[in-house]
């Protein structure tokens, strides 16, 4: 068992967890391919977990942090199984995965 | 408090290269190294079931995924430039995660008298249908595999084609 976490040690994860926020952001904004902007709220989505767990921690109930950590775990991991399978549908069908491209095109 | 800065500055350098790789498939072994120091840190926290779900799961089967993915969609042809400019992307970003963070900046410790519930207890008995709601998204998601490998119907796709084509729809538009 490892001891509880020191204040320094969870303002550095707390740090952290931000930062792989941030980055997870900063790439949705630039990013184009459909694929990639999937990669990228994974990126967000593992933030958010460690960020459940986290939280959980600093409010004295582990139990129930962790459980919502699980909980997002299985949400993000399907979220990003569907979005996968529609990114793949869209190339399939429209030839391309560029959000400017899919955007313009007319019905 | 080192272990914990090593690891955290490893997950945000692979958070980094994982927007930074141009290849599609090294962003993806870029988030998985994400997820493995996601996973330790975890463990580190004590927290080891979630820490060997996020492993697995995080780690392993959406890894596996991605790259089953990448393999029926295509790589990355070019490099697509970003309809929003850089600096403006970055901007919003530093001042919307400064602003979360420095209203959640945690200051104080962890309590001591935190409370004994397990996990097991917490998933199963306070919180069952959080597990109900799991379950059936797990069901969502083995359908949105057979969504990946079946083909749309040939007759179908190409009807689509067709409608595309059609410049009466325009006029209909």
């Amino acid at each position: 068992m490892m001891p509880a976490l020191s204040v320094q040690s969870i303002q550095i994860v707390f740090a952290g967890i931000v930062l792989l926020f941030g980055i997870g952001l900063v790439g949705l904004m630039v990013t184009r391919n459909l694929i990639k902007i999937v990669i990228l709220l994974q990126l967000m989505a593992k933030a958010a977990i460690l960020g459940m767990a986290l939280a959980g921690d600093i409010a004295g109930k582990p139990g129930l942090g962790q459980s919502l950590a699980v909980t997002v775990i299985v949400v993000d991991t399907v979220v990003a199984v569907i979005a996968l399978a529609l990114a793949v549908q869209v190339q399939k069908t429209w030839g391309t995965l560029d959000l400017n491209e899919l955007s313009t095109l007319r019905r | 408090m080192w272990l914990y800065l090593a690891l955290v500055a490893g997950m945000v350098l692979c958070g980094i290269q994982a927007v930074r790789a141009q290849r599609l498939i090294v962003a993806v072994l870029w988030l998985a190294g994400v997820s493995v120091l996601v996973a330790v840190i975890l463990y580190a926290m004590n927290a080891p079931l979630v820490s060997a779900i996020e492993l697995s799961v995080g780690a392993g089967l959406v890894t596996v995924i991605f790259v089953f993915a990448i393999g029926l969609a295509g790589e990355l042809t070019r490099d697509l430039p970003s309809l929003i400019p850089r600096p403006l992307a970055w901007i919003v970003s530093i001042v919307a995660v400064g602003w979360i963070g420095w209203l959640l900046w945690p200051a104080a410790p962890a309590p001591t008298d935190a409370e004994t519930v397990t996990l097991q207890t917490v998933l199963w008995e306070s919180r069952a249908v959080d597990m109900w709601v799991q379950i059936a998204l797990i069901l969502a998601g083995v359908l949105g595999i057979l969504n990946l490998v079946v083909d749309a119907p040939a007759g179908k796709e190409a009807a689509t084609l067709e409608r595309i084509a059609t410049p009466d729809d325009e006029v209909a538009a």
